[in-house]
């Protein structure tokens, strides 16, 4: 019995250790960061949240959309309804066509997804030297290190490039961003933005704050589904041990 | 022991559609089994529970699931934000399928491990491959219909594969594309097969299991049952084991599902398919790794030395050898010489068992680099090792060995008061349940 538990583990280990493998190899190592949202108790904290959507708002939301987030689902970050519609009327939505039969801009209202600030992709490339800023939806799931690797790319990535090296105007040297050459000019600068609730606005705050943002953004379930699976792993627990409890009795007179 | 009830309703189906007595007899107290299986005969009760739950929540997922290249994506996403209990759904039937994999080639390993291939079982050993090539072909094209980066782009990959075949391989690309590219097309279809290809391992995991009752299991010991003693009725012994490892199956799962749900994924997979756009890496799941790696292994084209003609191209061979890893096992049973099944009692298989198993590892961990510098080489080495066990050892080692003596029977230890296995005499053997 021992020896196939041990046996298990090892197979078990051997299972996650080859899809661990899965992973690329030759990705740039990022700094380690911890988050208020890692591990079994993680959790969102509202304030950093509401802050991260108020860097995201004022600074990145001038080059990037939020595709899959409606502005009703920030009352997940604790906004009531009229702050959501204001926050919401900000914006400029296409709708229509209207009786004339033309398209026309409108303010946003709840429903509404969070709009891309251009038009079309190849707008969005002439007003960014040729690159696209990507949607940031589900920017902290599709990158290796998600939110750290974002925190890190728009924090601490923008140095000065190493003596040697030539960036192509247009172009940002940046650490963390393979190949380094990156057509984002460094987005954060001390005090870009001036915080509701009085947070000193540092570049690392900020990038903290908006990387959260971005972690609810691309997973807005993340809470619940730690709270469910504390719930769910300790019934399987209990219930795993009565049959434990079960399976040796039923097989008392069976020895083995 | 026939199956009897007292109940009314039961006695008045029974009578008229035995199904009561049939399941008794399939997997109920009128089931007798060898005595002394481990918990690795766990891992195929295992696999029916994987099955049954990628069926449910594929079943949930298919009704809000679009199969369009323009909503795929967007429609995965909705059922991961709008939909009560979307992501929880999605979680299960994404890692479900790594989980299913991991039993299946566990369950697998327990095989080679005992010799539960070997005659009489031959067929049933070969149903299970099949199970295992309708796997990976339904696992494959359920990882195409998110549309994300890798989907779009594993499916250009491994559809290309047969262009390969000489001659008429072009067209067969385009046949199995619906067109001259993964598209539209190709996401449609690949879902009504992904649709289609469970329901289809379900009839073939009934024939393995029809299969299997014919001689019934094999077991650590690897000799046949000699009579009732050596056996116990499947319910209840069999049936609460299966429960209680179902039940850590569950946590481990849960483990994963909830805290660790991206884990065994990909990142570009959260990246909507960009048909312009080729990823740095493209690479498979982690559980096509090691047949992936065995892909690439062939570098070289094979021809006839020193006339420069080319009888197969390296792509071809790639292809040929990928497939031929699994198709040599539906041969092994004719390979393997040796008539003693478990390794326990093979003092030479036993370590060259662990050789292979070291070396599928290491094929895993090579397909998930890139094909180049130290990595080739030693691809290479690892797949000739693959097929040298199958083609080579196996057929020497029944041959060079001395198997350790057999026990008579597998109560015989135990009636003598000592030995590795044992089941008590007290036991309640198959004649009294
Ligand atoms: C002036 C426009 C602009 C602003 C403002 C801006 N970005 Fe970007 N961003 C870009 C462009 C352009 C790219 C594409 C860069 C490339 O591909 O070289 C990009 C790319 C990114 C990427 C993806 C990098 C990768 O790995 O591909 C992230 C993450 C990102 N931006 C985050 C942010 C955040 C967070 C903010 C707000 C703090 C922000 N950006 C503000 C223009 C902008
Ligand atoms: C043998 C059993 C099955 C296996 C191994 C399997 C495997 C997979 C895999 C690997 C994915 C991709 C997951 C992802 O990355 O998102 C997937 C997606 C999907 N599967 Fe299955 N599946 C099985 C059964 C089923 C069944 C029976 C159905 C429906 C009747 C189904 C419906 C779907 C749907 C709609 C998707 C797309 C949604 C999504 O990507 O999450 N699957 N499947």
């Amino acid at each position: 019995m021992r020896k196939t538990v041990l046996s298990l583990a090892v197979a078990a280990v051997l299972a996650l250790g080859a899809a661990d493998s899965a992973r690329a190899a030759g990705e740039i190592k990022l700094p380690p960061k911890d988050w208020s949202f890692d591990g079994v108790f993680g959790t969102f904290d509202p304030a950093a949240l509401q802050r991260g959507l108020q860097v995201f708002k004022n600074v990145c939301s001038a080059c990037h959309g939020l595709d899959f987030v409606a502005f009703r689902n920030l009352a997940a970050l604790g906004y009531d309804d009229d702050q959501i519609k204001k926050i919401a009327a900000d914006f400029q939505v296409q709708d229509g066509p209207n009786d004339q039969g033309e398209m026309f801009m409108r303010p946003a209202v709840p429903s509404d997804r969070w709009p891309s600030p251009f038009a079309n992709e190849q707008a969005a490339r002439v007003a960014n030297g040729g690159a696209l800023p990507p949607d940031l939806s589900l920017m902290a799931k599709a990158r290796a290190g998600g939110p750290t690797y974002i925190y890190n790319l728009i924090g601490e990535g923008f140095v000065e490039p190493p003596a040697g090296v030539e960036v192509t105007p247009g172009k940002y040297y940046n650490k963390y961003f393979p190949g380094h050459m990156i057509s984002m000019p460094p987005p954060l600068s001390e005090g870009v933005v001036e915080y509701a609730d009085g947070t000193k606005a540092t570049v690392p705050q900020m990038a903290e704050d908006v990387s959260t943002f971005l972690m609810w953004a691309a997973e807005p379930n993340l809470i619940a589904r730690k709270r469910m699976g504390i719930k769910v792993i300790l019934f399987l627990i209990v219930l795993t041990g009565l049959l434990y409890a079960v399976k040796r009795r039923v097989w008392s007179d069976v020895a083995h | 022991m026939a199956f009897q009830t007292k109940n009314p309703v039961i006695r008045w189906i029974e009578y008229r559609m035995p199904i009561f007595s049939f399941i008794d007899h399939s997997v109920g107290s009128g089931y007798p089994t060898p005595k002394n299986l481990n918990y690795w005969w766990n891992f195929g009760s295992l696999a029916g529970v994987a099955l049954m739950i990628m069926i449910a929540t594929g079943v949930l997922l298919a009704m809000q699931y679009t199969p369009h290249v323009d909503y795929a994506f967007r429609s995965v996403e909705r059922i991961m934000r709008d939909v009560n209990y979307g992501w929880l759904i999605r979680y299960i039937h994404m890692n479900g399928a790594s989980f299913f994999f991991i039993v299946v080639y566990i369950h697998i390993f327990r095989g080679l491990y005992y010799g539960s291939y070997k005659a009489p079982r031959e067929l049933l050993w070969m149903l299970g491959l099949v199970i295992l090539l309708l796997m990976m072909a339904t696992a494959f094209m359920g990882y195409v219909l998110p549309w994300g980066q890798m989907s779009f782009w594993g499916a250009t990959v491994i559809t290309n594969l047969f262009s390969a075949i000489p001659v008429i391989g072009d067209s067969i690309v385009t046949w199995l594309w619906g067109g001259f590219s993964v598209a539209n097309p190709t996401l449609n279809r690949f879902f009504a097969l992904h649709y289609l290809l469970p329901f289809v391992i379900l009839g073939v995991v009934v024939l393995h299991i029809w299969a299997l009752h014919r001689f019934g299991s094999n077991n650590p010991l690897g000799i046949d049952v000699k009579g009732p003693q050596d056996t116990i009725p499947f319910a209840p012994y069999y049936t609460v084991k299966d429960y209680f490892g179902i039940g850590v199956f569950l946590i481990a799962f849960a483990v994963v599902i909830f805290y660790l749900p991206n884990y065994m994924g990909h990142t570009d997979n959260y990246i909507e398919a960009n048909p312009l756009q080729t990823p740095p890496h493209i690479v498979p799941e982690w559980y096509f790794l090691p047949f992936y790696a065995m892909l690439r292994a062939i570098t070289f084209n094979i021809g006839i030395p020193f006339t420069g003609v080319v009888l197969i191209e390296a792509k071809l061979g790639g292809v040929i050898t990928m497939f031929g890893s699994i198709l040599i096992l539906f041969l092994l049973p004719w390979l393997d010489t040796s008539p003693v099944r478990s390794a326990k009692f093979r003092p030479l298989y036993k370590w060259f068992f662990w050789v292979l198993v070291a070396d599928v590892v290491m094929l895993d961990y090579v397909g998930s680099q890139p094909p180049e510098g130290i990595w080739v080489p030693i691809g290479q080495v690892c797949t000739a090792y693959y097929f040298i066990h199958f083609l080579i050892l196996m057929p020497l080692l029944g041959k060079l060995e001395r198997p350790k003596p057999l026990p008579v029977s597998i109560s015989e230890p135990v009636l003598k008061g000592s030995g590795p296995v044992g089941a008590a005499a007290t036991a309640q053997p198959m004649e009294k349940a």
